[in-house]
């Protein structure tokens, strides 16, 4: 079954088109990851799965419905999380807030209930606390829970921005170069992590340049090159497909 | 959490309670009580720029129409001082509201400039409709009378601004330990992972707005009542910046901050009468020094400090 389906996908930017007329199908409960040069568009598809660009032409399909998303915090609602290549933290807050923060769309709370802290907004934010530590404890970050972000390493706040956007309650989740800028061992730990998050029934949709990574745990991948569609398929499959070695390597002959 | 908070407000409470044995005569008493009214209105001013990270340089301008709305209904139509103060603050909620909704769209300097406009089309307007303000010369204000009760002097006034101090305190902490301040302080962060959170960010920005807004009106209102005259001077520019100073000052993201940003600035330039002329002067200077030496404000750099030292052996 299709999670997410794109039709005739574009985005045009002035006269240059980031993404052409892209067709691609997520399936439910599989690591979908895209791969490409730097400049293949990559961001710019993520972005607009998330609602932060508009396509210049094209529809998505999420779930069976046309997504009818407009803005982003929309595109949220609909069950579509994600992080950031350049981290998006929330510097201004401990971990722990960042991961309630990122529960934003599971509370229920009225401004005068919050205004006159109703005795079930108490219980409920005890809730959310508890469900944040947890979610930290997920990604590794127990030891992290008190500490403020703007004091955290870079790794752990890579790892923290998973834990904030999987305090969604994603049905999908974007994960935009997740191993970037981490040591070796560091990345095992990330790809342990999105075997752990795929094993929660989540369908992930990996942006990476890591190729190690990026074989080991996808079930399916699509290549990018300036916009469009290069390949797409299992891993194998992709890894000797000719025209990838050649976006990737240039070409031979030359 | 919850012990830091009710902490908090509980030494605040305090102070308000106890500070009256330090207050020896009239003169005093009027400060204090120009203290609180400033305060109320930063503490609603903070939950806007120091929370959610949205400047306005325009809130003396709903601290006027606070003001001036409750003077003309009760002064010119003989409107009863609570109904006129909650129909004046109701008026700048919708207004607050007409006016966030395109402006909280722009962000930075732009925003900085559309605020600005705002407050000084307000100062212009009540300047110059000297029909119903009475213009530059400004106009009278009957006292407020709580249950048929007129107040009047200076004990009573500051024993109701001191509670509705505490109050304004109170409900702005609840806010912000509250999943709506947490979206604030999230947009304030960054915009797009609070987006993408599905955090609401140009709904929760209007919605702050909007309560700063209510903050400065009531307060504004109150303080035409009290003072018993008003001058369109409290809704000029320069007092949206001495608001804003007093804010930044105390300590952006810092609810006590801003109390405490308000009780400086408001007696130093009475205490250091040298400074009167220059106290245009002496608020950049504080700005200039904030900026450069504690950009995170007071109460903030020193709660760093005794966090630091308190660790130290």
């Amino acid at each position: 079954m299709s999670l997410l389906r794109a039709e005739g996908l574009s985005k045009d930017f002035g006269g240059v088109r980031a993404i052409e007329s892209l067709d691609f199908e997520i399936r439910a409960g599989t690591v979908f990851s895209i791969i490409g040069p730097n400049g293949a568009g990559k961001t710019t598809l993520l972005n607009l799965l998330t609602g932060i660009y508009r396509p210049s032409a094209g529809r998505l399909w999420f779930d069976g419905h046309a997504l009818s998303a407009r803005a982003p915090h929309e595109f949220a609602a609909a069950g579509i999380g994600r992080t950031f290549q350049n981290l998006q933290i929330f510097f201004n807050m401990s971990a722990l807030e960042n991961v309630m923060a990122g529960r934003h769309l599971h509370e229920r709370c009225g401004l005068a209930a919050a205004l006159l802290r109703a005795p079930r907004l108490a219980r409920a934010e005890r809730a959310c606390r508890s469900r944040a530590a947890e979610l930290l404890a997920f990604v590794g970050l127990e030891a992290h829970e008190r500490s403020a972000a703007d004091a955290m390493p870079y790794g752990a706040l890579k790892r923290l921005e998973i834990a904030r956007a999987l305090a969604g309650e994603p049905r999908l989740l974007l994960l935009d170069e997740p191993a970037a800028g981490l040591n070796p061992s560091e990345i095992r730990d990330i790809d342990r992590l999105i075997q752990r998050i795929a094993g929660l029934g989540v369908t992930v949709v990996l942006v990476e340049h890591n190729m190690k990574l990026v074989m080991g745990v996808s079930q399916h991948v699509l290549v990018l090159n300036y916009g469009r569609k290069l390949a797409e398929g299992d891993t194998e499959t992709v890894r000797n497909d000719p025209r990838v070695i050649e976006a990737y390597l240039g070409s031979g002959g030359d | 959490m919850a012990s830091s908070r009710t902490a908090g407000l509980a030494a605040l409470a305090a102070v308000v309670a106890l500070l009256p044995l330090a207050l020896v005569n009239n003169y005093h008493y009027e400060v204090a009580i120009l203290v609180g009214l400033n305060a109320i209105v930063c503490v609603g001013l903070n939950l806007l720029i120091g929370y959610a990270g949205q400047i306005s340089l325009g809130h003396a301008g709903f601290f006027g129409l606070g003001a001036y709305g409750s003077a003309i209904l009760t002064a010119r139509y003989g409107w009863p001082p609570l109904a006129a103060l909650l129909a004046a603050t109701l008026a700048v909620a919708l207004l607050a509201l007409a006016i966030g909704r395109p402006i909280l769209r722009l962000r930075g300097h732009y925003l900085a400039m559309a605020t600005l406009g705002m407050g000084v089309i307000i100062s212009i307007v009540i300047t110059t409709e000297d029909r119903y303000t009475g213009g530059p010369d400004g106009m009278s204000v009957p006292p407020l009378t709580l249950a048929g009760v007129a107040l009047t002097g200076e004990r009573p006034w500051y024993w109701v601004v001191g509670v509705l101090l505490v109050l304004a305190v109170w409900l702005a902490r609840n806010l912000i330990d509250s999943p709506h301040g947490r979206a604030l302080r999230a947009l304030h962060g960054s915009e797009v992972a609070a987006e993408v959170g599905g955090i609401d960010s140009a709904r929760h920005k209007v919605r702050v707005f909007v309560i700063s807004a209510v903050y400065a009106a009531v307060a504004g209102s109150l303080a035409a009542h009290y003072a018993g005259f008003i001058t369109p001077a409290k809704v000029t520019f320069f007092h949206s910046i001495e608001l804003v100073t007093m804010v930044v000052f105390g300590g952006m993201a810092s609810t006590f901050g801003a109390v405490v940003g308000a009780a400086v600035l408001t007696t130093l330039p009475q205490a250091l009468t040298v400074f009167k002329e220059y106290e245009m002067v002496v608020f950049g200077g504080v700005m200039m020094l904030t900026m450069i030496f504690m950009p995170k404000g007071l109460v903030p750099t020193l709660a760093a400090l005794a966090a630091r030292l308190g660790k130290a052996p």
